[in-house]
């Protein structure tokens, strides 16, 4: 297995420090199963999208300034006269909603093949970390340029954690540094959020060694069985994650280059400005499923463990769905209630951008306050779209784990699910391999 | 199959017609926008300079005496066309207190240079307000970028302030405004504090451009626009380069696929 290094310098470093053999065992010749989609690009991406993160918001905290008097203007000075440092902001702030697409669609991948079952439980459990992690960041991030969002943001969103008995009101204190978000609010959200992606990037890193240990799930979600079921990483899917990182540079560089700010919100250009509140108070679009959750319980503490609630479900996921079959390729009714979830993730989002007690008429394209037109309230849409959130993980899953009738599944990679012939006809019967702890 | 995969497709269906609700259903202010055709929209757009010149005369002549223009420096007016001697020329009418004060430790009061910000019409929000009955003009920097609803465009600034600058009406019957407030009908609220600040032949344009209200609103909503953005075009024309590489760049990555791949069964 040892690499053999022609270049006898990385031979004789190799020999005491065995770096590069470790590179090419885990990158190079890293044996992947050979049937993986498109869909298992995200997962570089989402690697992709770290550094590029990392790298602009290094260079971007060159020139920034963390003081309540002169974050604003520092921002854009950066703008307007800071050679390339429009390009360099765009690419962050547009980065962060690149990273959560990313993320988004690598979680939804991972319910959809069952990544999460045995005896990937951990890595998947690693990756729930890294989302908290990123939503951490990216939160302290947007407060970052002290527009009127990113002040009243960062005072909504701290407030919910008074909600907690006891010690809510000193954990607040403690956030903002103060009695109100203020300059030590602002000083320490900087000093985090250039701390987080490191945190991260060591949680990557873990997330990486655990996948190793097993390797990828893959579209039929039976284990490789052997070498006819793998290819080497490199560099089949190497290029194969080339290719997709092209694409994905193109959607990215059409936000960047044509609609940098469409997904923030243009209240931001406004200093922000403690005396007066806007209108609306939104997070940013992908926190808006959870800001839904949130709103949909009218009780405040109640809210808040329902928003937290709804990534901790991930945590237990594994072992809620029980269901001996890991890929929803072969669970037809689990595949509609997947979909369905998607869609009602869909719904959330926008019961979350919009104010609660307007109306929502799907059939004439307005979401407007309310005249007394028909449709279906925000916050009732929201309540219903939450019930089907902690449905979906708490009742469905348990459920169709004992009742799903579950299709045939091939016996490996390599081979069909049924062969014409009477050979393989037995197969049917084989129970999916899977390990159980 | 047939039943389930039905189901499956009337779902993703609705995923599909969610989004387009979603983009479709967005409120924009609360106020109507009437679309405007503007020469920076699109891939390809660029400013009109003779329209931003005329914009920058509008702001000087009008808007300068409320409403201030922080972020823009006078060394910026070269980049709408102008030249450095006028350039010179413009800082030069206001009088600035320089940072340094003199040996003495006294103020110095010195021309303005193209190294300085506009000069903002007066020396703090108390002075603002006390001049303007109360209410603050906002600083116009970025005003085109504020307002610029949840479109995919430069010019939703510019629709929003021009619609806001020919929105002056009488109020309808039963309207009741406040003490000192105007009717206006691309504002929030109908209610504005700024008297109509346009009028009909206002400024007299050097180009010999007729100034209507409706001109002049256009003209300095587009050097808002710039004035928000100054590196806008820059944008857009880097944008083309990027793009004209990544799809180049994509073609051969997915030909380099196509072939590495083509070993495998």
């Amino acid at each position: 297995m040892a690499a053999n290094f022609k270049n006898p310098v990385i031979r004789w470093i190799d020999h005491r420090l065995p770096v590069f053999s470790y590179l090419h065992h885990e990158a190079n010749e890293y044996p992947t199963p050979k049937n993986l989609s498109y869909w298992w690009n995200f997962g570089s991406l989402a690697g992709f999208m770290l550094l590029v993160m990392i790298v602009s918001g290094i260079f971007l905290a060159m020139q920034y300034t963390p003081h309540v008097d002169h974050a604003f203007n520092s921002v854009e000075r950066i703008m307007r006269d800071v050679n390339y440092g429009w390009l360099l902001r765009y690419i962050h702030m547009n980065g962060a909603s690149m990273f959560f697409i990313v993320v988004y669609i690598h979680i939804f991948r991972g319910l959809y093949y069952g990544s999460y079952k045995a005896p990937r439980e951990l890595l998947w459990q690693i990756g729930v970390v890294i989302l908290l992690l990123m939503m951490a960041t990216a939160f302290m991030g947007y407060v970052l340029p002290w527009g009127q969002m990113s002040f009243w943001g960062a005072t909504v969103i701290t407030n919910l954690f008074s909600a907690i008995p006891w010690v809510g009101d000193s954990i607040v204190t403690l956030l903002w540094g103060g009695f109100s978000v203020d300059n030590p609010t602002l000083n320490r959200f900087f000093s985090l959020h250039y701390l987080l992606p490191f945190v991260i990037l060591g949680v990557v890193m873990l997330h990486v060694v655990a996948l190793h240990r097993f390797g990828s799930n893959n579209p039929i979600g039976i284990d490789t069985k052997g070498p006819q079921d793998t290819i080497p990483f490199h560099p089949y899917y190497t290029v194969k994650d080339l290719f997709g990182l092209g694409v994905f540079l193109i959607f990215y560089a059409y936000w960047v280059f044509y609609a940098p700010v469409t997904l923030g919100d243009p209240v931001n250009f406004v200093p922000a400005n403690p005396l007066s509140t806007p209108e609306h108070i939104v997070p940013e679009w992908y926190f808006l499923p959870f800001y839904a959750i949130l709103r949909s319980i009218p009780d405040k503490l109640m809210g808040v463990i329902a928003m937290f609630a709804a990534i901790a479900v991930l945590f237990i996921l594994p072992w809620l769905d029980r269901s001996p079959v890991r890929s929803g390729a072969y669970r037809p009714a689990f595949k509609l209630f997947f979909w369905m979830l998607v869609f009602d993730c869909a719904i959330l989002t926008i019961c979350g951008k919009h104010a609660p007690d307007w109306i929502w008429s799907p059939f004439s394209f307005s979401i407007a306050p309310d005249t007394g037109q028909a449709g279906i309230s925000i916050i009732s849409m929201g309540q219903l779209a939450t019930t089907y959130y902690f449905a979906y993980f708490l009742v469905i899953l348990p459920l169709l784990s004992i009742f799903e009738k579950t299709k045939p599944v091939p016996l490996s990679i390599s081979r069909p699910v049924l062969g014409a012939g009477g050979a393989h006809a037995s197969i049917a019967q084989a129970p999916q391999q899977m390990e159980k702890f | 199959m047939s039943a389930g995969s039905l189901v499956l497709k009337g779902v993703t269906a609705l995923v599909g017609i969610t989004a387009v609700l979603f983009v479709a259903a967005t409120p924009h202010h609360g106020v109507h926008v009437e679309k405007e055709s503007w020469s920076f929209q699109g891939f390809f757009g660029k400013f009109d300079k003779a329209q931003l010149q005329r914009g920058f005369q509008v702001y000087n002549e009008v808007c300068a005496a409320c409403h201030s223009l922080d972020l823009v420096h006078y060394r910026n007016l070269t980049e709408i066309g102008l030249t450095e001697a006028q350039v010179k020329e413009v800082a030069a009418a206001v009088t600035v207190v320089d940072a340094m004060p003199d040996e003495n430790g006294d103020p110095v009061e010195r021309p303005g240079l193209p190294s300085d910000p506009f000069k903002a019409p007066f020396a703090n929000e108390q002075a603002a307000r006390a001049s303007n009955n109360g209410a603050l003009p906002p600083d116009l920097s970025l005003i085109a970028r504020s307002r610029a609803g949840a479109g995919f465009g430069a010019h939703e600034g510019a629709d929003y302030l021009h619609g806001l600058l020919t929105g002056y009406q009488e109020p309808p019957a039963g309207f009741e405004l406040a003490d000192g407030m105007q009717y206006n009908e691309g504002f929030l609220g109908f209610q504005i504090a700024m008297p109509n600040p346009l009028s009909d032949g206002g400024v007299t344009y050097a180009d010999g451009t007729e100034a209507t209200v409706d001109q002049q609103a256009r003209d300095v909503s587009a050097f808002l626009t710039w004035a928000g953005e100054p590196n806008y075009e820059n944008r857009i024309y880097t944008g083309m380069k990027a793009m004209l590489f990544l799809i180049v760049f994509t073609l051969i990555a997915y030909a380099v696929k196509r072939r590495v791949w083509a070993k495998i069964h």
